[in-house]
Parts: C-alpha cells; sequence; structure tokens
C-alpha cells in the first residue's frame, strides 16, 4: 500500500481536501456504555459532531404492569426501576400511597427508612466509582469498590434477606425490624469505611491520569443544566445547592445534622468529590439513625386495613414467620382469618387521588406520580427518574469534544439503564 | 467383498475394520475427555449484562466472589472472542435482535447460561415488553433461577455448565 | 433570589389565574385548556418561579370524558413549591403544542408520552418513540390495550397470554 501523494487526493469545489465525518454506532452491547445504551455518534476523526443517545433496550413496561395488580405488590414492580438504588424506588413509591391514604408510618420506620436509604446511596455511588474507574481503566477501583459494595450488601442481606431489589419498605413502615445481627454489621462498616473513602482519595485525588481525563470534562453549566431538568450531583456539581432532603424533607431529615456538598466547576472531576464527599456525609447520617434506634417501638401503622398483617422476623431455623400470629388467626379467631386473607388476596384499598412524591436519589431527583381511582389497585404510577432526564444533556455535553471525553463524561453521568427504560 | 452399508447398521465388518474402529473409539473417547477438560478450563465469558443481574455477575466477577478461580474473570467484550454468553437480566423486545445477532457472532463451540428468571421464563414481567424466555430466541444450556441470583448461585450454574461441557463429547 | 410560597397563596394566586384550580393533599392543581396551556406555564415560571418542569405525563380514562389528561409536574429551584397543570383531551383531538421550546427538559419525556399513549405533541423537534421499538404498532400504556402475551405484534412473534399458558 503506497500513500497517496496530496495533490491526488480528492478535492471539493473550493479545492480543499474533501473530508467526511463517520457515522459509527456506539453499543448497545459495549463494555463502556453503562449499560444498554446506544449512541450514534458521528464523528471527525476522533472528535464528536453528533451524539444522539437512543434508549428503549431495556423497557420493561413497569408502569403498565403496576396497573394490573395490588398496591402491595407494585413495591416490588417498582423496586426494579433503578435497580442501583432499589430503596430509593420504594420509598418514593410508599411515600406516595401513604399519602393518598392519609397515613404517616411511625417514627422508629422512618429512622430505618433513613438509614437504609443512606447505606443505599453509598452502595450506588460505590457501583458508580467501581464501573467508572473500569471505563477509564482503573481496575483496581473496581475491585476495591465491589469489595466495600459486599460489606453493604451483607448488612441488607442480613436485616432484609435479599442483596438487590428488596421488597422491604411497605405501606405504612417497614416489613420488619433491624435485628442484632444488622446493627452490629453496620457499626464494623461504620468503623473501617472512612478508611476506605480515604484510600480512594489517596488513589485517585492527585493521581495525573485521573485529573487529565476527568478535569474539564463533560462541562454542563448550571443554566442549561436547569433548562434540561438535570438534578443531582450533575447539578451540584455546577454550584446550585438543590438537594430534596433539604428543600423538601420527607422521612424527618430535617431533624437530622448533615451537609450537601456543592462544588463550581461542572465537571467529571467535581461531580467525583461531591460523590465521596456524599458518600461521608451518608455515614454521618446512618451513625444518627443507629443512635436513635436505641429507643424501641412499632415499624409498621397500627391501622389493620392497611398493615400487613403478620408481624415477621426471622426465626431460629431462617424462616421469616410469626408464629404467634399464625396460632391466632388458625386457632383463635375466624375473623382474623378472613381479614388475613382479604388483605393478602385483594390488597388494601386507597382512596381516589392524585399525588406527586418526590425523593433525592443517588441520581437526582425521583418522583412518583400516582393516581388512584379508590380500588385495590393502582390506576396509574409514572416513574420521573432522574437518569432518563440526566440522560438528556448528554448531546450538550460530549459534541465538539473527544470521543474518550465522552465515555468519562457519560460515567460522570451515572445513568442506570434500568431507570431510563423502566 | 463389497459390503452392502446400510445407514446406522453394521453389517459384516472385516476383523480389521473392527480393530480399527475400536482403536479410534479408544482415541476419541480420550480425546474427548481432553478437550472437553480444555474447553472447560478456559472459558471467556461474553459481556452481556442487561440489567439487575448484571450487576450480581459483576460482583461475580470481583474479589469477594472470585470468577478468576476458573479463569473467567476476563469478559470479552467482542463476541469474536467469546465461547460463553451468560444473559444476565430482562431481554425486551427491542434488544431481542440484538441478542440474537451477537450469539451468531460468536464462534463455535458457544454455550448460553440464562442469568435470573427474567432472561429463564420472563420473570415478574409477563407483559407486552419483555421476551418471555430468552430460550425463544438462542439455545440455553443452563438456567440459574433468582431474582437476582446470589453469586453462589450463579457459580453453581457455571460448575454445572463445566460439567456438562466436560462430558459433552465433541468427537463422536 | 425567591422565596418559598406557601401553599394557600400559592393556590389563591394560581387561582386568580386559572379559575379550575383545587388543593389536595399538600398540593396545587389547575386544570387549563389545550389553548392556554403555553401562556400558563410561561406565566407560572415568570410570577411564581415555578420555572424547573419536573415531568410530563398523561393518564388514560377511556370511559371519561376528556380521555387523556396530560399532566405537567412544575416545581421552583429556589424557594421550593410546586405546582401541576393538567390538560384535558380527546380521543378524536389528541393533539398538543410542544412545551419544549419553552422547557427543553420536555423533549424525551413528550416523547415518552406519544410513545406510550399517542398524543401528538405539535411543534416537538423530533416526535419518535423513544422506549419501544421503532416499528412497533400500537400504544402500550393505554387502557384498552392488554397487557401483553397477546400478539405482541412485533416481528409476527405470538407468546400467549399468561393464563392460557399452563396447564391446570
Amino acid at each position: 500500500m503506497q500513500d497517496i501523494p496530496t495533490d491526488q487526493l480528492p478535492r471539493d469545489a473550493s479545492g480543499e481536501i474533501r473530508q467526511e465525518t463517520m457515522i459509527i454506532n456506539m453499543g448497545p452491547q459495549h463494555p463502556s456504555t453503562h449499560g444498554v445504551l446506544r449512541l450514534l455518534l458521528e464523528l471527525d476523526g476522533e472528535t464528536v459532531v453528533t451524539c444522539k443517545p437512543i434508549i428503549g433496550y431495556l423497557h420493561t413496561g413497569i408502569e403498565k404492569n403496576t396497573e394490573y395488580r395490588t398496591w402491595a405488590q407494585g413495591i416490588t414492580y417498582v423496586t426494579r426501576a433503578d435497580y442501583l438504588s432499589p430503596f430509593f424506588n420504594e420509598l418514593g413509591y410508599c411515600l406516595a400511597v401513604e399519602r393518598l391514604l392519609g397515613i404517616e408510618s411511625p417514627p422508629r420506620a422512618q429512622v430505618l427508612r433513613v438509614m437504609f436509604n443512606e447505606l443505599n446511596r453509598i452502595s450506588s455511588h460505590l457501583v458508580w466509582l467501581a464501573t467508572g474507574g473500569l471505563e477509564l481503566g482503573a481496575v483496581s477501583i473496581m475491585l476495591y469498590g465491589f469489595r466495600e459494595r459486599e460489606v453493604v450488601l451483607d448488612i441488607f442481606e442480613a436485616v432484609t434477606g435479599l442483596r438487590m431489589n428488596h421488597n422491604y419498605i411497605r405501606i405504612g413502615g417497614v416489613i420488619m425490624d433491624v435485628n442484632e445481627e444488622g446493627e452490629q454489621k453496620i457499626r464494623a462498616f461504620l468503623d473501617e469505611m472512612p478508611k476506605r473513602i480515604d484510600d480512594y482519595e489517596t488513589i485517585l485525588n492527585e493521581n495525573p491520569i485521573w485529573r487529565e481525563r476527568n478535569m474539564g470534562v463533560g462541562k454542563l453549566s448550571a443554566a442549561d443544566a436547569l433548562a434540561l431538568g438535570v438534578t443531582g450531583p450533575m447539578l451540584r456539581a455546577a454550584g446550585v445547592a438543590a438537594d430534596l432532603r433539604k428543600d423538601a424533607p420527607y422521612c424527618g431529615y430535617e431533624t437530622y445534622d448533615f451537609d450537601v456538598p456543592v462544588r463550581e466547576e461542572a465537571d467529571a472531576y467535581a461531580r467525583y468529590v461531591i460523590r465521596l464527599a456524599e458518600m461521608r456525609e451518608s455515614m454521618k447520617i446512618v451513625a444518627q439513625c443507629l443512635a436513635r434506634l436505641e429507643e424501641p417501638g412499632p415499624v409498621m401503622v397500627e391501622d389493620p386495613k392497611v398493615a400487613w398483617p403478620a408481624k415477621l422476623k426471622v426465626m431460629d431455623d431462617g424462616i421469616g414467620n410469626d408464629p404467634e400470629y399464625l396460632r391466632h388467626i388458625m386457632e383463635e379467631s375466624m375473623e382474623s382469618l378472613i381479614h388475613h386473607f382479604k388483605l393478602v388476596t385483594q390488597g388494601i384499598e386507597v382512596p381516589e387521588g392524585e399525588v406527586y412524591q418526590a425523593v433525592e436519589s443517588p441520581r437526582g431527583e425521583l418522583g412518583f406520580y400516582v393516581v388512584s381511582d379508590g380500588g385495590h389497585r393502582p390506576y396509574r404510577v409514572k416513574i420521573r427518574d432522574p437518569s432518563f432526564v440526566n440522560l438528556q444533556a448528554t448531546p450538550k455535553m460530549v459534541e465538539g469534544y473527544l470521543i474518550a471525553d465522552a465515555i468519562a463524561a457519560i460515567a460522570s453521568l451515572d445513568p442506570v439503564m434500568g431507570g431510563v427504560d423502566r | 467383498m463389497p459390503v452392502e452399508r446400510v445407514e446406522g447398521v453394521q453389517l459384516g465388518k472385516t476383523p480389521e475394520e473392527v480393530e480399527e474402529e475400536v482403536r479410534r473409539g479408544v482415541l476419541l473417547t480420550s480425546l474427548d475427555k481432553a478437550v472437553g477438560w480444555a474447553r472447560k478450563q478456559s472459558m471467556w465469558p461474553a459481556t452481556f449484562g442487561l440489567a439487575c443481574c448484571a450487576i450480581e455477575m459483576m460482583s461475580t466477577g470481583a474479589g469477594k466472589y472470585d470468577l478468576s478461580r476458573w479463569g473467567m474473570e476476563l469478559f470479552r467484550a467482542s463476541p469474536r472472542q467469546a465461547d460463553l454468553m451468560i444473559v444476565a437480566g430482562r431481554v425486551s423486545q427491542k434488544m431481542a435482535p440484538v441478542l440474537r445477532r451477537i450469539y451468531d457472532q460468536m464462534p463455535e463451540p458457544k454455550w448460553v447460561i440464562s442469568m435470573g428468571v427474567c432472561a429463564s421464563a420472563g420473570g415478574m414481567f409477563t407483559n407486552y415488553a419483555i421476551v418471555q424466555g430468552v430460550d425463544t430466541i438462542v439455545p440455553v444450556d443452563v438456567y440459574v433461577p433468582g431474582c437476582p441470583p446470589k453469586p453462589e448461585m450463579l457459580m453453581h450454574g457455571i460448575l454445572t455448565l463445566q460439567q456438562k461441557v466436560r462430558t459433552e463429547g465433541t468427537f463422536k | 433570589m425567591s422565596v418559598a410560597i406557601e401553599l394557600p397563596e400559592l393556590a389563591d394566586r394560581i387561582r386568580a389565574r386559572c379559575p379550575d384550580t383545587l388543593v389536595a393533599r399538600g398540593e396545587v392543581t389547575a386544570i387549563v385548556d389545550r389553548d392556554a396551556l403555553l401562556d400558563t406555564l410561561a406565566w407560572l415560571r415568570d410570577e411564581l418561579d415555578l420555572g424547573f418542569l419536573s415531568s410530563v405525563t398523561a393518564t388514560d380514562r377511556p370511559d371519561g370524558d376528556p380521555r387523556y389528561w396530560v399532566v405537567y409536574e412544575m416545581r421552583s429551584i429556589e424557594g421550593y413549591h410546586r405546582a401541576r397543570v393538567k390538560v384535558g383531551l380527546t380521543d378524536a383531538d389528541a393533539r398538543l403544542p410542544s412545551v419544549t421550546p419553552m422547557f427543553p427538559t420536555a423533549n424525551w419525556h413528550e416523547r415518552e408520552t406519544f410513545d406510550f399513549y399517542g398524543i401528538v405533541f405539535e411543534g416537538h423537534p423530533d416526535l419518535t418513540r423513544i422506549l419501544l421499538p421503532d416499528d412497533w404498532e400500537g400504544h402500550p400504556l393505554r387502557k384498552t390495550e392488554a397487557l401483553g402475551g397477546v400478539n405482541t405484534r412485533y416481528h409476527g412473534a405470538f407468546i400467549p397470554p399468561v393464563d392460557t399458558r399452563t396447564t391446570t
């Protein structure tokens, strides 16, 4: 193969060497896009001219499915939407339904909800750090991130029984109280984790490769972010201190002492710093929650028309039954048996109305628009997912920059395709 | 003298032919075993993580539940270099042709593990959007149930597949 | 720098402009006509600092008139308060002006609402299907469409409905 001499290259009408852009497809099966995201890129060499994200490869029909199941079964559907932050999905849905019912969960349940939400925030940010590091080539960060995440998942498994998609937060409270084993594990985690975050900072903060690849990359100004509906760490990296836990507190967040980290540079490095700082703040909140759990109390509302009938806890044989309650319904009271039967098969009844409830998930504003027509099934459940809206900012962050920066920018966005596509 | 050979039926073999067959049979069985062992030792999975199961698959490949003990920690991004496809997560109707395409791009021999109930049978999503079982699109070797399956369950599925591969018998 | 507007005052000010306003469960909902939609949203953004559009979605009431209710959730970033704007559309005339020129975030929300319900947003830069495959027929979230498993009309595949799949 010989080089073509310059005077023989094809030229256009004005005499310039003709250049064409190349349209390539990135995804949906690709190791560096966070899940099944497809990017249609028009490239001029290594520079991205236009970028069009195409989504829908994980569309599950969750919203349609909730209309055919009871209110309590809706929790199991909704928890799998944004699968890295299942507690947040459950919390938003249950808060919305509780507002429709006009009830409030007991204080101890609220403390448990806050505690598990913050632990989930830590585990979600750990996955972001692990996969973001992996995509930029820092493979050890992936192993460290997942190592810490295993500790958090152990806590979840000890208390709720599942590592992911827990179905723990229920309408009216939570399904079971935290046990001895869970509390010990949380304390051990709180002792050990600050050192680990220090380790991450030691490895990454001053690392020239990390700085080069993240500083100045994926810039999104505050005005653009607000116009595009972006919330969460992306917005806080641009200087806007918007956090629903402070602006519109729910579950008693106004009584906890924590800060909301905000930066000004609006690039990927700022988002990295903010997420690490958020992990530390979350640990502060978990410590405060543990202190409040010293006082005993009910974890589910008392109303028999709403509360899950049995008080479940993990027994010595590993099965989560309530033998007292079983004895009561099978031997003592026929009405309780009928009531139990109706409540478990038909579900609760929620008065007519509509409600929009937003919580602050690790990615931004997670909103639930729930409509009821007075029956046993939801009429409409719409999940306003933060990743869905944040992903719209991709062309703005990526066009005009190198394709390698596109990877870093999308990693800093932290999209979870389960939430994007639902 | 020429002997009529009917498909599958051995009619009148000469003693030399019989000996040749026995020798070949023994050699091929040993070769089967060797090839089966080699294949199962060095399977490289292709990245096909879709949803929640993908996170559990990543956890299985990470430090605590280590896939590296079987040489499988290197998830190949290119299907041309992979021989195992772990379908981890719910397969939507839009993703189904992509799945088939990736499967077709993998060279023989290849195996498929269907991880999680959504990939095996549609899971809880019995609706318009999810393919009710990925075995309607690709042939599946091992089904791993769970929502999501714990890493130990996935490892059991992988070991079952390795047993199948080891005893598969390629040369019969 | 604006301050949070308390719910009673917010409801009064919105009711002065849109008479069909109701307050329930701590939220304000204003029901407007299709023609007044853009003006109302602009007024909410300019006068009451409700400049952040959280979500656009729709609900289908096949027995009701109007059939579709398109819902806009507005929020104020500086002083936290929220309001909801609803527009009713009939089945025969399910068209609506797009708010994407005013609020760029509505781009994908409106595409999703079109995808699920078939409501056309006039003036949208790129109104195509977003979550379902491009050649899908039908709008699945309408109440008149089945949950699925009946002739999923994509590439002629047929997966039987759930209740006919078991033999018992």
